[in-house]
């Protein structure tokens, strides 16, 4: 019924469009250009587009020394190759001095289905979240995606934005504005609140469906700006629900879970999370194959759900 | 006539020779003012720092500052000026001293250096010092940052260049060598690496630990145009800096072979005084050392 669209197709047409109206957008690669769409900006800017090779840390490094002289410096690479590798040169040049880098970690979570544990990230939320300074996006479907590349050039300072390789049905209402930090009530219920971000968002729409037969009236609120994380506001949704649960496809430590948890402390409201239980992805020959392994399904929130009431 | 124009001419030669020689004279002494501000940044109180590559690198830093580089120090922000860049920041306190010899923030600075609250850090902070282009600390990033910055001078036309220390030891980084060959693949000609060749590292000899040499010939192979110079010979930094003017299409590599903890006895060729702490005898004997230098330039 709806419609499903790439993300980082998304992603590359809006850094074009981007590049069109703001001549100091610049953007680096690290040899997967025809993965993360940056092509696309290499195709119609060739000059502000520079291939770095196969030397993440110093496409990140110098991505800084372009941001000190006033470019807004796109960095891409796989998630785990964008978050991981250059962590050091994210944290001590890039976050330290508060500069206009926009690391985009493309293929995230269990998207590269295909290439096994080493080209999927499963922390890169945690650790980009913890680093101070840092902006975190993950949005949930393509729109969201072009709104978050636009929300990255216009925030000062260092962006992390996670984007997924699989096609992602469309979730947001035609003309919705991107707030940042702001949640995204997508569905409105008064029993229980579903927090969610990325592939989750969809499964936990299906899955507040399916409660609602069983007379269960399920709210669920997207959360693409996992940093700065809306505290007050989740708090504030979680009140006078009988149960909060969360869904992402990320490690419960450092992601939503972690986050919604510190949101509600002082709250006698129960919670529980359908995340990646601190583990490594692994090979599959698609990535519902995967998110059904890892337990990252809509049968597995609505049983979370019927568990806490 | 032609005797005139012979006369002339020998004029000319000898007010330029002159005038090199007390530009060489300037820079030598701004060099002897940053080891005695590094001194004094130290202190006697138990309090460590980094004097020996700071010392190692100052005629360079001296010779940068106080002659080669386009600067405004009173805009430090200026759009029309060179960039330097330690790569090994813990030498930052040498740039620190020329910073404030320049009039970037004034001297008292100095003396409250790695203190709570103090716009001069353990390391070069661009938030809270004006002057520093970028934060480095973590060894072997500063030359990818110095592409960086290079390349965004390419983008914007200007005609400025960036220069940046690092040191030998930290040739053991592997980011040193993928930015050695993104600054090739880019053919940046605006940037000129120099390499503090002072041959140790915190604990002792490099050659003892990853042997980084030979760096002409590693640095060659790399793509780069390399000059070799004494490190610590004014005239062959300013030479070196000024071929590096003249090459196009790649970048330029100085290897200044220099000495740890130069221009003060007891610290020269010492690892201890990689990050060390002096005694107020040796405070006392450095500052006299330096003051002597200085006095001696001054004569």
């Amino acid at each position: 019924m709806s419609k499903t669209q790439s993300q980082r197709l998304a992603y590359g047409e809006e850094l074009v469009a981007l590049g069109r109206e703001n001549k100091d957008v610049v953007v680096l690669e690290a040899d997967l250009g025809k993965s993360t769409m940056s092509y696309l900006f290499q195709q119609e800017f060739p000059e502000r587009y520079f291939e770095m090779g196969i030397a993440e840390q110093n496409m990140l490094s110098t991505a800084a020394g372009l941001a000190v002289s006033g470019k807004i410096a796109f960095c891409n690479s796989f998630a785990v190759f964008a978050a991981g590798r250059p962590y050091d040169q994210i944290r001590q040049t890039i976050s330290v001095g508060k500069l206009n880098v926009k690391v985009c970690g493309s293929s995230a979570g269990l998207s590269d289905f295909g290439d096994g544990s080493s080209h999927q990230a499963v922390e890169d939320i945690a650790i980009m979240s913890a680093i101070p300074n840092m902006t975190v996006l993950a949005p949930c479907d393509a729109e969201e995606t072009r709104q978050c590349v636009r929300a990255a050039a216009e925030i000062q300072g260092p962006v992390y934005i996670r984007v997924l390789r699989n096609d992602l049905p469309d979730i947001l209402p035609e003309g919705a504005e991107f707030h940042l930090g702001e949640p995204r009530v997508l569905r409105d219920g008064s029993d229980i609140v579903i927090f969610a971000h990325g592939v989750m968002v969809k499964k936990a729409l299906d899955a507040a469906s399916e409660l609602d037969e069983a007379g269960i009236s399920a709210q669920v609120v997207n959360i693409c700006t996992m940093k700065p994380f809306p505290y007050e506001a989740v708090a504030a949704l979680a009140r006078g629900k009988k149960a909060v649960v969360t869904a992402e496809e990320h490690n419960y430590i450092g992601g939503l879970a972690s986050q919604t948890a510190l949101a509600l402390r002082g709250s006698r409201i129960c919670m529980d999370y359908v995340a990646i239980d601190d583990t490594f992805g692994q090979s599959a020959h698609s990535p519902e194959e995967l998110l059904e392994f890892y337990g990252l399904t809509k049968e597995h929130i609505i049983r979370k759900v019927k568990e806490l009431l | 006539m032609a005797n005139q124009e012979t006369i002339n001419h020998k004029i000319h030669y000898l007010a330029e020779q002159h005038r090199r020689h007390e530009a060489v004279r300037k820079i030598q002494r701004l060099a002897a003012q940053i080891r005695k501000d590094v001194v004094l940044m130290i202190g006697c109180e138990g309090n460590v720092g980094h004097l020996g590559g700071s010392c190692s690198s100052a005629d360079i830093v001296a010779a940068l500052y106080g002659y080669k580089m386009k600067l405004e120090p009173k805009n430090p922000n200026w759009e029309g000026r060179d960039k330097f860049l330690y790569s090994k920041g813990h030498a930052g306190i040498a740039q620190y001293a020329v910073l404030a010899e320049l009039g970037y923030f004034p001297k008292e600075d100095l003396l409250r250096v790695k203190g709570l609250g103090s716009r001069l850090q353990g390391h070069p902070d661009r938030i809270r010092t004006p002057g520093i282009e970028a934060n480095t600390g973590s060894l072997g990033q500063g030359l990818s940052i110095a592409n960086g910055m290079a390349l965004a001078m390419r983008l914007d036309k200007k005609p400025n260049k960036v220069y940046c220390i690092m040191g030998d030891g930290e040739q053991a980084e592997g980011q040193i060598w993928e930015a050695a060959m993104a600054a090739s693949a880019h053919k940046i000609d605006n940037i000129v690496g120099i390499i503090d060749q002072n041959c140790l590292q915190a604990t002792g000899s490099i050659i003892e630990r990853f042997n980084t040499n030979p760096l002409p010939e590693k640095w060659a192979a790399f793509g780069w145009h390399v000059i070799e110079i004494d490190g610590h010979n004014i005239e062959e930094i300013l030479r070196a800096l000024d071929e590096a003017d003249t090459i196009k299409g790649k970048p330029t590599a100085i290897i200044a072979h220099t000495v740890k903890g130069k221009g003060i006895s007891f610290a020269e060729n010492a690892a201890g005084f990689h990050n060390g702490a002096l005694t107020p005898e040796q405070y006392e004997t450095a500052l006299k050392e330096l003051d002597a230098q200085l006095a001696e330039l001054d004569g």
